[in-house]
């Protein structure tokens, strides 16, 4: 009886294969640890969620349930975009009108928000000039700019974007300004050894070192404008996904309240990942 | 002797909670052109307080600093700075960190390509003609310094300050750049004042050794001239009796008659 072990099968092609194997069975390890530990954890919460609701909806008659909304939502996203005059319009319409103001409003904070905190971070006496001010100013709640904005522009739709303008232009002004006040002083002794003129330490220091600051105060403004959008178009009427929002709610159609709820919510959420996205792009070491 | 940089009876006092703040006092100190000085001391001596005044980046309390017979009432690229941290932007590559500062320099006597020259002049001097167009955080932390150097070296200064430029390198990577910087200096002809904090890099680099008394109130202790011939060879350095004796001298300054105070 011979049990000489075939040794040359124990060859580079076998050990090759095992180490595949390894790579292979490592692999599937590690997307199984990142599917029980990251992915199931959210999918639980959401069918919790929704358990949740349809527990809730089954003891209450006037809240739709989850089955009941998707249909709703099937039958509403089939035809987003008809249009059977001002006061009918389809879910895609109101939401691009009021991504519309919001792009106004919202562009015309950074706009002037962006420069102004850039004045406020270089020059302390405008920041202690402007100090009382913002800090008297933005604690107040969005909707109590909404008459002022109906007395000087006597029309709802810009009555509106003046509600988003003001209400998400202070993130934006202090965190420039927050920025600019913390770029680093290696950063400007090398504008300083070089006598840099303030254009040049403008663009080539200042802007690229606050940009991460800006983006944070862009960030938050546009999550404030978002919130906004709502309250303040179920006031001005006329277009939106606020104005829809309580034009069904007096035809009291609660799946198209609870659709525009996860619509608002989804809209918010990719406006701020696509901005996140930036902000990664200009983040430097 | 001439006094291509002065320094006059400088002291320097700095607001601090517990009332005025006397850090130098009585600072004296003429440096001649395409001299090598290196300031040596504990850490909390003064000495990058010391360079930073002749940047112009502090101003004295009392005294005067002077540049070529100017009086240096604030920065300027004459003073170049090699900063500790290599103050590199890290939005710029290599190549536009180094063209900010020869743009500035040059950028109303000569055209675009001269520019360009000039700046891959300088990347070429410190040997990174290759990590070029890369940004600072794509590159090692000698490579930075290098760049930091090559900015300095770029605006042609009249004197070239060095805080502590190789501190944060790995022995071998400072070992090698102070070889390079030994290079350039010689081709260049530069005024280098250096703040460092080790022994061996001071003797091996210096014309003359200023070492500093420990603060508060510091000042100039003793000043040491070298006296080794050039080109340095740090390999034939290590046999040298006058090296030894050089060295010697100054870690009896350090470690016996200014010791660090306990901290």
């Amino acid at each position: 009886m011979t049990a000489a072990l075939p040794t040359e099968e124990i060859s580079d092609a076998r050990l090759a294969r095992a180490a595949r194997w390894k790579i292979a069975y490592e692999w599937l390890a590690g997307a199984g640890r990142f599917m029980v530990f990251n992915i199931l954890p959210g999918v639980t919460g959401l069918a919790l969620f929704v358990l949740g609701w349809e527990i809730l909806s089954q003891h209450n008659a006037q809240l739709p349930g989850p089955g009941k909304t998707l249909d709703a939502a099937l039958v509403l996203f089939a035809d987003p975009f008809y249009n059977n005059g001002p006061n009918d319009q389809g879910i895609g319409w109101n939401l691009l009108s009021s991504l519309q103001r919001v792009g106004i409003g919202f562009g015309l904070a950074c706009l002037i928000g962006i420069p102004l905190g850039f004045m406020l971070g270089r020059f302390v006496v405008l920041s202690r000039m402007a100090a009382p001010i913002i800090s008297l100013l933005r604690p107040v709640s969005p909707l109590a700019w909404l008459p002022i904005g109906l007395l000087v522009f006597q029309k709802a739709d810009p009555a509106a974007i003046w509600v988003i303008f003001i209400s998400s232009i202070w993130p934006v002004i202090i965190n420039t300004a927050v920025g600019v006040t913390r770029v680093p002083q290696d950063y400007l002794n090398v504008a300083r050894v070089l006598q840099l003129n303030e254009f040049r330490i403008m663009t080539r220091i200042l802007l690229p070192a606050t940009l991460p600051y800006v983006l944070t105060g862009v960030r938050l403004g546009l999550g404030v404008a978002w919130l906004v959008i709502v309250a303040s178009e179920m006031l001005t009427g006329g277009s939106g996904i606020g104005f829809w929002v309580w034009d069904e709610w007096n035809n009291l159609n609660v799946e198209h309240i609870i659709i525009a709820i996860f619509v608002v919510g989804t809209v918010g959420l990719l406006l701020e990942q696509a901005i996140m996205l930036v902000a990664k792009r200009f983040t430097y070491e | 002797m001439n006094r291509f940089v002065s320094v006059e009876d400088v002291s320097i006092e700095f607001n601090s909670r517990g009332g005025r703040f006397l850090a130098l006092r009585d600072i004296n100190l003429q440096i001649a052109k395409g001299e090598f000085v290196t300031l040596i001391g504990h850490s909390g001596c003064g000495k990058s307080t010391l360079l930073n005044l002749v940047a112009g980046l502090l101003d004295p309390t009392r005294g005067v600093l002077l540049c070529n017979n100017r009086e240096i009432a604030g920065p300027g690229p004459e003073r170049a700075v090699v900063f500790q941290n290599h103050s590199l932007l890290p939005w710029l590559t290599c190549f536009q960190n180094v063209h900010l500062a020869v743009e500035r320099v040059f950028g109303g006597k000569e055209d675009r390509s001269a520019l360009n020259a000039r700046t891959e002049a300088a990347l070429e001097l410190v040997g990174l003609n290759h990590a070029m167009h890369k940004q600072p955080h794509e590159i090692s932390g000698g490579m930075k310094q290098r760049v930091g150097i090559a900015r300095a070296l770029a605006m042609e200064p009249q004197v070239l300050l060095m805080d502590e430029p190789f501190g944060a390198l790995d022995a071998l990577t400072r070992a090698h750049l102070q070889d390079e910087l030994m290079k350039i200096v010689s081709r260049t002809a530069s005024t280098v004042i250096m703040v460092t904090h080790d022994v061996d890099e001071a003797v091996l680099l210096a014309d003359r050794i200023v070492m500093m008394t420990n603060g508060p109130a510091a000042t100039i202790g003793e000043i040491v001239d070298v006296g080794l011939a050039r080109p340095r060879d740090r390999l034939a350095l290590a046999n040298d009796p006058q090296y030894h004796a050089v060295r010697a001298r100054v870690l009896e300054f350090l470690y016996k008659r200014h010791q660090r105070p306990a901290a």
